[in-house]
């Protein structure tokens, strides 16, 4: 039976090393022995050809400095309610219709009150947007408190800055959507907010409205943007951001002190 | 690798430079060649899809908006006192979503000192609100529009009299049908506090000073002379 490589485990959770006398290879012989193994030459199967179990423990089981703490969570905190906007708008998306004579309320409406489970996954969505903005807002604040923006953190930022950005226009496209008074006007008053710009406004809230006027692509042209265009650029962001953590190393909190470390005082190797 | 750098070897023919295969007055390398050729070709394909969905996405700065003349009812249904509301449509075929609100007035030759001209017997106000677009209400008794969002207020002009809007409130222009014997309403026009007509700018634009050069015009306006 070919086996993975072991990841760096803790000690109750490592195979106990075998006693004199017993066989080499243990047989499988109780089902779910022979379930795990079924498994593990699956996994094997995949890692033989595509080698990614390299990149999922450098991810993974990368080194952390001393002191981290629960901070440290939050931006997998915003990673998760990202992941949750997702998938339940994936679920909306089965039942909304961008259509701005009326259709796009019904079909909002339908899916609140008739639908099975809908008001549950559209509240999931919409109380989700505001717990993603808030942690977003938490997890900057921490890398800000903690100065884990600096050297050589700094594209870091910069990502998270664009993300930052990104996930404030899928709160403008998405407030949009149910398209009722509240909608239909906070889009008219933030579109106008856009074209107080000066020299470039008037021109970016004709892309934004897709004409002079707020008329019947207004509704398509956000909802295009809310679910395709915007989530597929934060997943790729995401990626970029949390290769940079990994490759990085995650700073240590400000008050732990630098370590003597006399190897890389040497001058010559 | 080391005599490559050598002086001889810097000859624009490949002949010279020995390589396998050259022939007579060849300059570029296939090398050279393929690569060039790969970049192009990415390059045209990608052109080949971002620029049309690019000229698609930015297409509509150029539209102009189909406006016909909207008859509003006889001239009897206007007074020099009072406004009258009129449901109108700005946007066709996405049902209330494309209509907006007129308040239209007889003029008053004692309080419109603008110059009278064919286009506006009748005043004729948008209910857009000059600050940032909401609909702006018709108090009577108060002679004022006030606004819900952040507290706009103009007189019985239209003049801005207090809170955050930038210009007063953008006009219609009317004309009377002979034909039909109906009052008639035609494109939208903003204007400056001086009431000078300027082509429609979005609310928050102001018109007066440097406002105008900061907010140019569309490069395309629905025109007064489209039927
Ligand atoms: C979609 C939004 C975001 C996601 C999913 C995300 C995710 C993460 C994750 C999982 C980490 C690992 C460490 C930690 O959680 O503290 C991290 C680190 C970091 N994030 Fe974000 N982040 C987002 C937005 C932002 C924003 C808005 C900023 C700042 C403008 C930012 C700046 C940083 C920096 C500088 C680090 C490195 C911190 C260190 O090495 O100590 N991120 N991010
Ligand atoms: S939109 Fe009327 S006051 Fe702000």
């Amino acid at each position: 039976m070919p086996k993975l490589p072991s990841p760096p485990l803790p000690k109750a959770l490592r195979p106990a090393p075998r006693r004199p006398g017993e066989p080499d290879e243990k047989q499988a012989t109780t089902p779910i022995e022979v379930a795990a193994d079924a498994g593990i030459s699956v996994v094997d199967w995949i890692d033989e050809r595509t080698s990614l179990s390299g990149g999922i423990r450098w991810m993974m089981f990368r080194k952390v400095p001393r002191g981290i703490n629960w901070f440290y969570t939050l931006g997998s905190a915003t990673m998760f309610a990202f992941l949750n906007q997702a998938v339940t708008g994936v679920f909306l998306a089965m039942y909304y219709r961008p259509d701005a004579a009326g259709g796009a309320y019904e079909s909002v409406r339908y899916l609140t009150d008739q639908a099975f489970l809908g008001q549950l996954v559209r509240a999931m969505h919409k109380w989700g947007a505001s717990v993603m903005i808030i942690l977003i807002f938490m997890h900057m604040a921490r890398v800000f408190f903690f100065g884990a923006y600096k050297y050589p953190r700094e594209l870091t930022w910069i990502i998270g800055v664009v993300l930052l950005i990104l996930t404030m226009a899928m709160g403008f496209t998405g407030y949009l959507l149910p398209f009722d008074q509240r909608s239909y006007w906070a889009t008219i008053v933030g579109v106008n907010i856009n074209g107080t710009g000066p020299f470039l406004g008037p021109y970016l809230s004709d892309f934004l409205r897709a004409g002079p006027e707020f008329g019947a692509t207004t509704l398509s042209r956000f909802y295009a943007i809310h679910m395709m265009l915007i989530p597929g650029l934060i997943a790729a962001l995401i990626g970029a951001h949390l290769y940079l953590v990994s490759k990085l190393g995650i700073s240590a909190p400000p008050w732990i002190k630098a370590q003597e470390e006399p190897e890389l005082r040497q001058t010559t190797l | 690798m080391a005599d490559r750098h050598k002086e001889g070897s810097k000859s624009k023919y490949t002949l010279d430079r020995q390589m396998p295969g050259a022939f007579e007055g060849e300059t570029v390398t296939r090398r050279r060649f393929m690569t060039g050729v790969t970049h192009g070709a990415g390059a045209v394909a990608a052109m080949a899809f971002t620029l049309p969905a690019l000229g698609f996405a930015i297409g509509p700065l150029f539209s102009r908006l189909p406006w016909s003349w909207q008859p509003i009812g006889p001239p009897e249904d206007f007074t020099d006192t009072t406004y009258t509301t009129k449901v109108i449509q700005i946007v066709q075929g996405i049902g209330e979503a494309g209509n907006s609100i007129a308040y239209v007035r007889k003029r008053d030759p004692a309080i419109d000192t603008e110059p009278l001209d064919q286009y506006n017997h009748w005043v004729a106000l948008s209910s857009r609100c000059m600050h940032l677009g909401c609909p702006v209400r018709f108090v009577a008794a108060a002679e004022r529009f006030i606004c819900p969002c952040h507290g706009g207020v103009y007189d019985f002009r239209g003049m801005v009299v207090g809170g955050p809007p930038v210009r007063p409130l953008d006009r219609f222009y009317t004309r009377y049908n002979t034909s039909t014997g109906l009052v008639e309403l035609g494109p939208r026009y903003s204007v400056n506090s001086e009431l000078q007509r300027f082509s429609p700018r979005d609310p928050g634009q102001p018109l007066d000073g440097i406002g105008q050069y900061l907010y140019p015009p569309r490069f395309d306006t629905a025109s007064l002379t489209s039927r």
